[in-house]
């Protein structure tokens, strides 16, 4: 069964055909050199016969039968591969090293392939020979032939090794093609075997390598990449999974808590009020958190970027400074902007509006009073540079990377309002936007960095 | 300074949602507020109810069983009923809302929502359906705003506004009487479709009413707990 199997493979299809091809024009090139040889060998002693013929019709015309006769005495006693037979007109024989007139049919100026007795030392051994036919004046018959024999021997060999060397051909091109195709089979086993792992749960199996750097090698690699970006993804959906347990389990515990509380004895209207106010602000705080889920989950998707359109930083900048102008100013914090005249990107407005709000928010947030936040924009080389700087406390070097995952919050801002998907969220937008973000320090304070791909 | 309650004027209101809880508070809360309220359970029902009532605006769901709310919308549109109509819906994405507002819907408001928010957003769809002839002058009581010049006046004395605070006041005194939530003068004034973390409306707010009311014994503009603002001056 998984003999048959072999043979559906494509691999063993293709040697097939490779096979009947191979052997196809090795045969044409084999039996052109074969008819071309024998072809030339016969040609030669036909002309070897007809040159006999010539002289000895010139013997005959100029001695006569005599000596016609002496001379095929001399040359049948030649120990040579020539034939001779003189014969009378009812075929009785003259002169020659032929015993009889061949059984096989002759006419005039016919030429015959035949068999004769030849006896050497003795022994007599049956042979091949061809010949022509001539009939002489005063009707005699005179048979010029040679003794083929050896010719056709060669002839035969050749042919039965044409044979042979065809059967051998197929024969080790079949192997060769199984051979193939099962070394091929084994390796994309081996591939089938792990996805099939794979597949049954097992996410940590990879597709080992043969060494050979070869396209399967490539294959394995690229697979291999592959499930190493599945595998960071599960794992970031379960961290994901995980944290959003975390930061929607705590407030909801915190609400469930606060409404059985009040429930727990009688209290005055007054009471029921406020527990159900802070219960709303609860669940607002709530939905918020939620929506920046939602929007975190959406950004990493990419499904955002089909609303992308040319955008102008810059505008985008001045709008959102202007709306936390007045924000800045009550905690008298100056907010100062510079920017080129232009930074035209591919983007989505509404998410870098939010991205940069954001930023200046956390800015103002975290700067003390009389305090500056700076936001800048500008050109370097082929990327849009927007900077926004505080004189807040900063963020210590370690947890810088930290803050721009899922959730984070600084320990100690852990009371302050707020989801804490701020950064987490910018990051999002940014790597949908194939930007980068960086936090620095700004000594004092804190210098975000977002870097956009200008539009070509 | 304070209004406590949200006053607006009786409407007839049509709701088409599913869900039967969630319709059962949003009736409770709407009649409550003093609205006459007409429920349906899904788009057939709806399409039959609109055709059947005149109502001052349809609120209506996204997703329906039988006929869903944008084919609702859409037949609606084209028997020539120009109800406003109100999308609620959990599909919060922008292109949901463009997608509603394309196939004839007013406004979208998405779930969850808070029922002042659709109470201000009722209130604005209904004085919008009135003809609105082009005005080059807007008078809240002795508050003037000059749409031509850009300037306004207050008991004829000039305010100096900034472009912004003149497109926040313009949209103010555009729906003088009415409650505006800071989710809708973001949406209409700075066309923002998030919430920032902190309430930068409440300080453009502030800043608006030190130059119109600050020396001026009656108040314009009032804050309306809960809910958001309103600019109206005592008859």
């Amino acid at each position: 069964m998984r003999f048959l199997n072999l043979f559906r493979t494509s691999a063993f299809r293709l040697a097939l055909v490779y096979l009947l091809l191979f052997a196809a024009s090795a045969f044409a090139l084999i039996a052109f050199i074969y008819w071309n040889t024998a072809g030339f060998m016969a040609s030669q002693t036909d002309e070897t016969i007809e040159a006999e013929i010539l002289g000895l019709r010139e013997q005959y015309s100029s001695s006569g039968l005599p000596g016609l006769r002496q001379v095929v005495l001399e040359r049948s006693a030649n120990v040579g591969s020539g034939l001779y037979l003189l014969a009378n007109s009812d075929y009785s024989r003259i002169a020659g090293n032929l015993t009889a007139w061949p059984a096989a049919p002759t006419g005039r100026g016919r030429w015959v392939d035949f068999t004769y007795d030849r006896v050497l030392s003795g022994v007599a051994e049956r042979r091949t020979a061809r010949a022509r036919h001539i009939e002489l004046l005063g009707g005699f018959q005179l048979l010029v032939g040679r003794d083929v024999h050896e010719r056709r021997e060669i002839e035969d060999r050749i042919e039965s090794a044409l044979f042979w060397s065809a059967v051998i051909t197929v024969g080790l091109g079949l192997i060769g093609g199984l051979v193939m195709s099962r070394s091929q089979t084994r390796r994309l086993d081996v591939i089938n075997r792990t996805s099939r792992e794979i597949m049954e749960g097992d996410l940590s199996r990879r597709v080992p390598l043969s060494g050979a750097d070869d396209e399967f090698d490539e294959l394995a690699t690229n697979l291999n990449d592959m499930l190493d970006q599945i595998e960071r993804l599960m794992s970031g959906m379960s961290e994901v999974a995980d944290n959003i347990a975390h930061d929607l389990r705590t407030p909801l515990n915190r609400l469930r808590s606060r409404l059985e509380v009040t429930l727990m004895r009688p209290a005055t209207e007054q009471e029921y009020r406020e527990a159900l106010e802070a219960a709303i602000m609860e669940s607002d705080g709530l939905i918020s958190t939620f929506n920046s889920l939602l929007l975190i989950a959406r950004a990493e998707t990419g499904e955002a970027r089909e609303n992308f359109e040319p955008t102008d930083l810059k505008s985008v900048l001045a709008d959102v400074v202007e709306l936390y102008e007045p924000l800045a100013e009550a905690k008298r914090i100056s907010l100062k902007s510079v920017s080129v005249k232009q930074a035209i990107i591919n983007g989505d407005r509404g998410l870098i509006s939010q991205v940069v709000a954001n930023l200046i928010d956390n800015a103002i947030k975290y700067t003390p009073e009389d305090g500056a936040v700076s936001v800048s924009l500008k050109l370097q080389g082929e990327q849009a540079v927007v900077e926004v700087r505080d004189t807040g406390p900063g963020i210590p070097q370690a947890e810088r990377d930290h803050v721009l995952r899922r959730f984070v919050r600084l320990e100690a801002s852990r009371n302050e309002p707020g989801s804490g998907l701020g950064l987490s969220l910018v990051a999002a937008v940014m790597r949908l936007h194939d930007g980068e973000i960086a936090l620095g320090d700004a000594a004092p304070g804190l210098v975000a960095t977002l870097k956009f791909n200008l539009r070509d | 300074m304070f209004t406590d309650s949200i006053a607006t004027d009786s409407m007839r209101l049509l709701i088409v949602e599913d869900d039967r809880d969630a319709a059962a508070y949003l009736v409770k809360g709407l009649k409550e507020s003093g609205h006459v309220v007409d429920h349906a359970k899904d788009g057939v029902e709806g399409l039959a109810l609109a055709r059947a009532q005149g109502y001052d605006v349809a609120i209506v769901d996204r997703m329906l069983p039988r006929l869903d709310g944008l084919q609702l919308v859409q037949k609606m549109r084209e028997e020539g009923n120009l109800v406003p109509v109100l999308f609620l819906s959990a599909l919060g994405d922008i292109d949901d809302r463009v997608k509603g507002l394309k196939a004839g819907g007013d406004d979208y408001l998405p779930k969850p929502y808070a029922i002042v928010e659709l109470l201000a957003r009722l209130d604005a769809l209904v004085r919008r359906r009135q003809p609105e002839q082009v005005q080059t002058r807007l008078t809240v009581g002795d508050l003037e705003l000059d749409l031509l010049s850009r300037s306004a006046f207050r008991s004829g004395q000039s305010i100096d506004l900034q472009p912004r605070e003149f497109l926040l006041l313009e949209y103010l005194m555009r729906h003088a009487g009415q409650v505006v939530t800071r989710t809708m003068l973001l949406e209409n004034v700075w066309d923002y479709h998030f919430d920032p973390q902190t309430n930068v409306i409440d300080v453009h707010i502030s800043r608006l009413r030190a130059k119109i009311d600050k020396g001026f014994t009656e108040q314009l503009l009032h804050t309306v707990r809960g809910a958001g603002y309103c600019l109206r001056a005592v008859p």
